[in-house]
């Protein structure tokens, strides 16, 4: 067997700490800890994709790893905790599932994952191509997580991760997207977060709750 | 008259440069010819583009004042002369990359373009009373106007974007901009309802997105390992001249991706349940944009999508799944039309099953289902944002959207039930509006192409029919109840739509049908 250089085993372990992020934000009951698992979720992403810059030489990189740091690292979450404290909502969260369930549900969606990813990163020559399975497990768990959860927050949030897990496939397939491409998804996500803050305000004004269960009169026959 | 052929330059893409029939000279053209080719920027591209950008801040600086909705309708005018003069443009010269590829004009997106930039313009002059009498009713504060003005502008310069862009990148963040634009139209009202509406209009389509960011991620990773990392690999144009030999297995998987991602925004069965709910609940000139320009530009770029991957040797798979795709939608859509209450939700559902029909003809392909489906797009948002004109203001007069609560309208306002009783007509596919015509084309092509489909569309285009026409039927005539509206509504687009769908369904210019045609062969 092959020696697996540095790099490319930090890149894999921070690719596993992902994962591991993602579970935990499945698991997750309060509020929050989920808006810091976030960050820290971030965080992981950021390095990752500053040592692959690093590795591969790729300077654009550099750019998207600093971009991904000062957004999703400091901004976003600091708008979320912003947030929390000015709707003062610190409440437990309640899933429509269990917990136990939805992590075994998670294990099949990881395994279903890996699977359909095989085939994508064996065309890969990228260093990064086996956290493709990965990033693309993070992505549906994320998904897991918007169908789970009842509360307007934590769907942002799990919406916010999948936008998280994409990113990770474009650093680990390709070594991240064109700039500019880059530059209008990282405003596009900052612009769709402020007019959810907003947006939170109104449901809270309209309803004195950020629950779902009020959202949910539209149906058809009425 | 005269033609003749300019090299074909190193670096750039042009089609040879063909002297149209206004040429009367050699040397404008050689002008026109040394100013492309040098990379400037065109003078129309950028005004476009700019224009909607420059009007949203305006329109943020005046506020609530009463010329607010006036310098809307100026900006979306100036618009549409860019949209022209870009049109005219492309008509003479053809296809053109501009500002270091980055744009990319062909008769596919340009017509989208100029019909995007007058459904915007005659929207806007609808929308001047509509919102007018919307205020008078108490149901909007002077504020929101604000925002509703800056963000229809924002809207439009989403959708143009979207259209002319060469970089699948930025059409893929241009069509999220156009929910983030729209969400909080949707929620304008303020009321328990538009504010569910609106939220899963974000949640919906912002997941949706999401599958098509990765569809895009991987169409980059496809075409990175041909043409290098960088810009180039997202280019549209140099995607499309090495489809051959894009890897199939990734190109059909990242199809899935698209189709699923943009399908949401084209409100395709079964991705549409944020569709009635964003239609019935928001504005009615909302209702009216969404339906006519943001519906057609998903479409596009799943089409856009298509040609990419039906080159790339896995043929038949998109236009498999398109169909599938049209087809379940046209049928649930049509099934789903008899049990509605709400007039505005009932056209929503039109506006599904229309688009169904849309996406089943250009999964079918060939020449002549791509007429068709072109001429379908361009007939069905002139018709569907007449139609919410009129049913804008009619449940104005009656302050309510229930199909129960709307009767006689031809009696009290006969001008909106005559434009209601006429577009409905045009919707249902009655010649000789163009909707027939185009509707005819679809099917018959089915009927030789596809034939196991034919009768699942005949069948459906009939429920629609006798659904929508025995509701809308009592609206117009029978007794009425109704109040006068307290400012005169802007009937004329209504009347300026129909006729032009009236006029596509007896007549179809040449160069319009040229320019189809030519699409229709891009487009393969």
């Amino acid at each position: 067997m092959t020696a697996v250089p540095l790099y490319a085993q930090l890149i894999n372990l921070l690719a596993a700490v992902l994962l591991l992020l993602a579970f935990a934000m499945l698991s997750q009951r309060r509020v929050l800890s989920l808006v810091n698992l976030y960050a820290a979720q971030g965080l992981a992403l950021a390095i990752s994709t500053g040592i692959v810059a690093y590795a591969t030489a790729q300077g654009h990189l550099y750019w998207s790893a600093g971009l991904t740091l000062l957004l999703k690292v400091i901004l976003l979450p600091g708008i979320l905790h912003r947030l929390i404290r000015r709707l003062d909502v610190r409440w437990e969260l309640e899933g429509l599932i269990n917990i136990p369930t939805t992590m075994l549900i998670g294990i099949v969606i990881v395994v279903f994952a890996f699977n359909l990813a095989l085939p994508i990163a064996q065309l890969s020559n990228t260093v990064t191509r086996g956290t493709l399975g990965i990033a693309m497990a993070s992505v549906m768990l994320s998904f897991l997580m918007m169908i789970t959860r009842r509360k307007a927050i934590p769907q942002v949030v799990g919406f916010l991760s999948m936008e998280n897990g994409l990113f990770f496939a474009a650093t680990s397939a390709t070594y991240g997207m064109p700039m500019v491409v880059e530059l209008g998804i990282a405003l596009d996500v900052l612009v769709g977060m402020l007019i959810l803050g907003v947006f939170f305000f109104q449901i809270r004004e309209q309803f004195d709750s950020l629950d779902l269960k009020h959202l949910e009169k539209l149906k058809e026959n009425e | 008259m005269h033609h003749f052929v300019v090299p074909a330059k190193v670096g750039t893409h042009f089609r040879p440069l063909r002297c149209g029939p206004h040429c009367r000279d050699q040397n404008p053209c050689l002008l026109e010819w040394h100013r492309i080719a040098r990379g400037t920027p065109l003078i129309e591209l950028v005004v476009l583009l700019c224009l909607p950008v420059l009007g949203a801040a305006v329109l943020a600086v005046i506020g609530e004042r009463t010329y607010a909705s006036t310098v809307n309708v100026a900006a979306c005018l100036l618009t549409f002369l860019a949209a022209i003069a870009l049109t005219a443009r492309v008509a003479r010269d053809g296809p053109m990359l501009v500002l270091d590829r980055q744009f990319f004009i062909d008769p596919f997106n340009v017509f989208l373009v100029a019909l995007t930039a007058f459904v915007g313009l005659t929207t806007a002059i609808f929308s001047r009373p509509y919102m007018e009498i919307e205020r008078a009713n108490g149901r909007l504060s002077a504020p929101r106007l604000r925002l509703y003005h800056s963000m229809y502008q924002l809207f439009n310069f989403t959708m143009l974007m979207a259209l002319v862009t060469n970089n699948m990148g930025i059409l893929w963040v241009a069509l999220e901009a156009a929910t983030l634009t729209t969400v909080l139209l949707v929620s304008l009202y303020r009321t328990p309802a538009s504010l569910e509406a609106a939220w899963k209009y974000f949640i919906l389509c912002g997941v949706g997105i999401a599958q098509a960011l990765f569809g895009t991620i991987l169409l980059y990773f496809a075409a990175e390992r041909l043409l290098g990392a960088g810009g180039g690999a997202l280019l549209w144009t140099e995607l499309n001249a090495v489809k051959g030999q894009l890897e199939p297995t990734v190109l059909s998987l990242a199809f899935v991706f698209l189709l699923v991602g943009y399908g949401t925004k084209v409100g395709l069965v079964p991705l549409h349940n944020w569709l009635p709910d964003a239609h019935a609940e928001g504005p009615t000139p909302v209702s009216a944009v969404l339906s006519g320009l943001l519906l057609n530009v998903a479409l596009y770029a799943v089409v856009r999508c298509k040609v990419l991957v039906e080159g790339s040797g896995s043929s038949s798979f998109a236009r498999e799944l398109m169909m599938g795709f049209g087809l379940l939608s046209v049928v649930v859509a049509a099934f789903l039309l008899s049990r509605q209450k709400d007039i505005k939700r009932l056209f929503a559902y039109s506006s599904i099953e229309h688009m169904g029909i849309m996406t089943f003809a250009f999964g079918m392909g060939g020449p002549v289902a791509n007429f068709a489906a072109m001429l379908h797009m361009t007939v069905h948002s002139l018709t569907k944002s007449a139609i919410f004109f009129t049913v804008g203001h009619a449940t104005q007069q009656t302050g309510t959207q229930q199909i129960d609560g709307i009767r006689g309208l031809i009696g009290t306002s006969p001008m909106i039930g005559w434009g209601l009783a006429l577009g409905t007509l045009a919707i249902l596919g009655m010649p000789p509006f163009g909707i027939f015509a185009s509707e005819f084309l679809i099917l018959t092509t089915a009927m030789r192409d596809q034939p196991w489909a034919a009768p699942f569309l005949l069948l459906s285009l009939g429920i629609a029919f006798a659904a929508v026409f025995s509701k809308v039927q009592p609206m117009v005539f029978g007794e009425s109840d109704v109040r006068p509206l307290s400012h005169r509504p802007a009937l004329i687009p209504v009347f300026v739509h129909l006729l032009i769908v009236l006029m596509l369904g007896l007549w179809i210019p040449p160069y319009l049908a040229e320019w189809y045609r030519q699409a229709a062969r891009l487009i393969g």
